[in-house]
């Protein structure tokens, strides 16, 4: 779904353009307001429409997926600690979603890479990536699959 | 300089009635690109399919929408309350109240070459803040030049607007600085001003019009709970903070800092 500006609502301020992992926001040459240069290349990652302070950015569905009518916006407040969501279905169902923002302050995820200690040189030359034995759970011996758990799947639920 | 009416002493060599005439033309240039401007990009089309489409909950009534009509001319027309940065707000207020006053001044000057010396002063002071807005923006606030790094040389067509009115603005201060009179300052004061009212359609002039409008139906969307299709939960509401998604914020401030806003974009 990618984006698109509300040209009487931006005002230009360059936030979307800042932000926009695939730099695919610029501003406009002829009324200096942002605008999607090559949605082909968009992410879809809300980054923009999440940080534009007039709420001036949406998204498009694709046509084979996304019927006409639909919406899905969202707003973020920083200033509340909160993301919002309001999903409207083309048959008028609605939803509301209000919850914290978990991103945490640049240098202060987890983990911290700066108590981690630096990689060997083995490690460096392997082909696992940071943590992976760990996460993956290789070290435990094997992948944990629902089979070494003692699971079985049954109709897209775990037993 | 600043209590002698600059159109008056012109007058000697430019007939006052054509004086006269340049503004109404003007006036008809400023009309006519507006409307050719609404028409061609469907703005006035697609206000009103907006407004149709955002049929909300709850049904705005006509006091109401009176009250939303002043608080838009209020808050979002005389304050330019829609910017969020301050200096870009600052700026736009500089030029936009100059503007008025010195395209009033100038008028009540052609029309009445007997005007009292107050319109004189309001003439160049609008002018002035005109030319300290303006060239703030110019120069230091332009989102490619103030973020991109590029020259503020560099010219595109988003910068008609701005740079016609400031070459109209300086060059009429200039003319009027040296002396007036029906030299070559004053026909470059008049090409820009004919570029800045005749360049309407290709210009963001017609924004002064439009911008009300939209914000006008920003508020009523929000009034009638449409709010443009715009989550409308907040922790402002206690029932919300209630929710057990919002375990984390039980105890969290009510303002957690600027966030995004704490500092301008500028890293692209």
């Amino acid at each position: 779904m990618p984006t698109f500006v509300y040209m009487t609502r931006c005002d230009g301020c360059g936030h979307c353009v800042d932000i926009c992992p695939s730099d695919i926001m610029h501003i406009d040459k002829t009324y200096r307001r942002a605008y999607n240069i090559e949605p082909n290349m968009c992410w879809e990652c809300y980054s923009c429409v999440k940080a534009c302070p007039q709420n001036a950015i949406d998204v498009r569905g694709y046509a084979d997926f996304a019927p006409l009518g639909h919406s899905v916006r969202v707003q973020r407040d920083e200033q509340k600690g909160t993301i919002a969501w309001r999903i409207k279905f083309r048959n008028g169902t609605e939803k509301n979603f209000l919850s914290p923002i978990t991103t945490k302050p640049w240098g202060q995820a987890i983990p911290k890479l700066a108590d981690v200690p630096a990689p060997s040189k083995e490690m460096r030359d392997g082909e696992l990536l940071y943590s992976e034995p760990k996460y993956i759970r290789m070290d435990e011996g094997g992948l944990r699959t629902l089979e070494a758990a003692g699971l079985k799947m049954k109709m897209g639920v775990t037993y | 300089m600043f209590t002698s009416n600059p159109f008056a002493a012109l007058s000697a060599s430019i007939p006052p009635s054509v004086m006269q005439t340049y503004i109404v033309v003007m006036i008809i240039l400023v009309a006519a690109g507006t409307l050719f401007d609404v028409v061609h990009k469907g703005s006035a089309k697609f206000f009103f399919q907006n407004m149709r489409k955002a049929k909300g909950a709850r049904p705005v009534g006509g006091g109401e929408l009176v009250s939303i009509a002043v608080q838009t001319a209020v808050v979002d027309v005389l304050a330019s309350g829609e910017f969020c940065n301050t200096r870009r707000r600052i700026a736009h207020l500089l030029g936009m109240y100059g503007f008025v006053v010195y395209v009033v001044a100038t008028a009540v000057m052609v029309f009445n070459a007997s005007a009292s010396a107050l319109w004189t002063q309001l003439w160049w002071i609008g002018g002035l803040m005109v030319c300290v807005g303006g060239y703030w923006f110019w120069f230091f606030i332009r989102v490619d030049v103030a973020a991109e790094g590029n020259s503020p040389l560099r010219l595109m067509r988003a910068d008609l607007f701005i740079l016609s009115l400031l070459a109209s603005v300086t060059l009429g201060l200039v003319w009027a600085a040296t002396g007036g009179g029906a030299g070559v300052l004053f026909g470059l004061y008049i090409l820009a001003t004919t570029v800045l009212f005749a360049g309407v359609p290709w210009s963001k002039f017609a924004h002064m019009f439009f911008k009300p409008a939209a914000a006008f139906e920003k508020r009523v969307s929000k009034a009638n709970g449409s709010c443009a299709n715009l989550p409308t939960q907040t922790r402002d509401d206690p029932a919300q903070r209630e929710r057990h998604s919002m375990e984390l914020l039980r105890d969290a401030p009510m303002d957690m800092g600027l966030g995004i806003k704490r500092e301008a974009p500028r890293h692209y």
